[in-house]
């Protein structure tokens, strides 16, 4: 074990450097090119180190309230989607599942749809204070309900049938897009735009209170994700071992659907959807060959982040200076991965388990 | 000492454990054998605090099942089910770390991974340490289960008992490891754990257990030492098949042989 954790610092230490790389080179890109010098010099700025001579230029401004907000959204986006993957497949006890298949970025996506085009005919005071939260608390309850409603359907007898699960999902997943068609049908144009925009996934609207909002749930969906790795662990073994180990389960699942639903909800409002990331996340490290959750959620954080960022980067550039809907590039990804494990999964049914 | 006053469970609305009441004391090992759907497993979930319990008490040390803390019992109290399923790729070792998580909070100590290896050496499986639990064989995760229970109770608590329940603990094993497995289970026996298993071999049970419990349709048919309850009568009451107990020449207990004496003509017929 010690050894094994020796191995873990190495691999947290080559995607540290990574993420940073990523943000890096992805700060560079874009409509605007940056060069490296620059963004050093804008982020000394920022930070308050010595100034330029006269006023911030047009390319420093960019830079610090548009380019750099992307950024951090982007990273901070990949890595709850991707940990909401690890969370997702530890309850459900099932490597295919992430947060899009269980609905939960479905149901957010009604919420918010929701709120798009019967936003404005909300009145009164409380709709007054509610204002900018109003986005993300219905993503957060539509995204809550749907995730809530698949994992009852799926759950039969505290044993998760992946059949079930996978219809189960479909269904949800279909109520919610078609709930989401139905305010898309009923808007006028520009609302109906901005769902179907929103739909296929779009950081092009990232500002820093957005950013922060995001930032506010992941890092603590993080820390309290950390809090249950030990019983998520446990629970690999199944619920009743899982009891006999000291783990209140019906507690941690609900526990855990909420810190789900919480980073995912939340970026959803924000980004749209995109599919399929905290699906490969996790699975590229179990190649690793360990399914500790600790070591799963530090390092899902970091390589989400990374690959969200390299995403975004490859959408920027492939359609230069228009930008490509980075839902439909992680799907174009992802969805060769999630056939390839459930044929596997079909495949060695028979020896007992995906990783057999 | 576990104290069972009246225990009663409920399973798809039929009763399938009816009003047992016994005492299990340490330092001997208790045996329950009964057919199947005889009620064996969910009477092992019920007093280990995960199943249900409709009517009765069940008391650790004296204090009530439904007053203990969780992670404490969890402390003092392991248990081996039937094989459980695992969906995962996890080494070995992490598996019979899990037995110490009732014991950290966040991070394992140095002696949380020197008493998994002490009971990995036990079970003779420290060759398999970073092995693919999904790999072995049936046999082999058996002993790792095993292991597990072992590290969850390793340290005896400053008060009161140890406990270890054990439900089919060899269903999956060769002779040589049912015997090895049995042998620790002696030992744990020795040192004062409360040792309650499962068996399906009723030959097993003669050899190892000190006192056996027959169970039938969720009831408690008869409970104390093995010399004196197994018996060729109430092996046909609970199993519905005839048996004859052949005494063994060497002076040990008596081997249990199964079936009619005409029903195995000798000869060539």
């Amino acid at each position: 074990m010690s050894k094994a954790r020796a191995g873990f610092g190495v691999y947290y230490w080559v995607l540290g450097i990574g993420l940073v790389l990523s943000l890096i080179m992805s700060a560079r890109v874009g409509a605007v090119s940056i060069s490296f010098d620059h963004i050093g010099l804008f982020l000394k700025h920022a930070l308050g180190f010595g100034h330029g001579d006269g006023p911030p230029t047009i390319e420093e401004q960019l830079f610090l309230q548009i380019r750099l907000p992307r950024v951090l959204l982007c990273a901070l986006t990949g890595a709850a989607l991707s940990v909401s993957g690890v969370l997702m497949q530890a309850l459900f006890r099932n490597p295919i599942v992430e947060p899009g298949l269980v609905g939960t970025s479905s149901g957010a996506a009604f919420g918010a749809a929701f709120v798009f085009v019967m936003g404005r005919t909300l009145t009164g005071a409380w709709a007054d204070i509610l204002g900018p939260w109003l986005l993300p608390l219905f993503a957060f309850a539509g995204g809550a309900l749907a995730t809530w409603l698949v994992y009852r359907l799926s759950n039969v007898f505290g044993k998760v049938n992946v059949n079930t699960l996978l219809l189960a999902g479909i269904a949800v997943n279909a109520l919610a897009a078609g709930g989401t068609g139905f305010f898309s049908y009923i808007a006028r144009d520009p609302q109906a735009r901005s769902i179907v925009f929103w739909n296929l996934g779009t950081l092009s609207g990232a500002d820093w209170r957005n950013t922060s909002l995001v930032a506010v749930t992941t890092i603590a969906g993080i820390l309290l994700a950390l809090r249950y790795t030990k019983a998520l662990n446990a629970l690999m073994l199944g619920e009743t071992e899982a009891g006999y180990l000291g783990v209140r389960t019906r507690r941690l699942k609900t526990h855990i659907l909420f810190v789900n639903t919480l980073m995912v909800a939340v970026a959803t409002s924000v980004v749209g959807v995109i599919a399929f990331v905290g699906l490969v996340v996790p699975h590229i490290l179990r190649l690793l060959g360990s399914s500790d959750n600790r070591f799963l959620v530090i390092a899902s954080a970091l390589l989400g982040a990374i690959l969200l960022n390299l995403a975004d980067m490859l959408a920027r550039i492939i359609v230069a200076p228009s930008e490509f809907p980075i839902g439909v590039l992680t799907a174009f990804a992802g969805a060769p991965v999630f056939l390839y494990l459930l044929i596997r999964a079909n495949r060695r049914q028979q020896q007992g388990g995906f990783y057999a | 000492m576990l104290s069972i006053h009246g225990l009663r469970c409920i399973a798809g609305g039929q009763p399938v454990v009816r009003d047992i009441t016994i005492d299990f004391a340490p330092g001997q090992l208790h045996v329950i054998v009964g057919p199947n759907g005889s009620g064996k497993s969910t009477f092992l979930k019920a007093f280990s605090g995960e199943w249900p319990i409709a009517a009765g008490e069940v008391r650790y040390d004296g204090v009530a099942l439904s007053s203990l803390d969780k992670t404490a019992l969890a402390r003092r109290r392991a248990v081996m089910s039937q094989l459980p399923e695992l969906h995962f790729p996890l080494r070995v070792e992490d598996i019979v770390l899990m037995g110490r998580y009732p014991h950290f909070s966040f991070g394992a100590t140095r002696a949380d991974h020197q008493i998994c290896r002490a009971a990995m050496e036990r079970l003779s499986i420290t060759g398999l340490a970073g092995r693919d639990y999904l790999t072995l064989s049936g046999g082999e995760k058996q002993r790792v289960q095993f292991a597990r229970a072992l590290a969850q109770i390793w340290d005896a608590p400053s008060d009161g008992c140890r406990y270890l329940f054990l439900d089919e603990p060899v269903s999956s094993l060769d002779i040589y490891y049912q015997h090895e497995l049995l042998e620790v289970v002696r030992e744990l026996v020795r040192e004062q754990v409360v040792l309650i298993a499962v068996l399906h071999d009723l030959n097993l049970a003669m050899q190892y257990a000190h006192r056996v419990l027959f169970l039938r349709q969720g009831l408690l048919v008869a409970e104390g030492p093995v010399p004196e309850v197994v018996k060729p009568d109430l092996i046909r009451e609970v199993f519905q098949i005839d048996a004859r107990l052949l005494p063994d020449p060497e002076g040990r207990r008596p081997v249990i042989v199964y079936g009619q004496t005409d029903q195995f003509p000798a000869g060539r017929g």
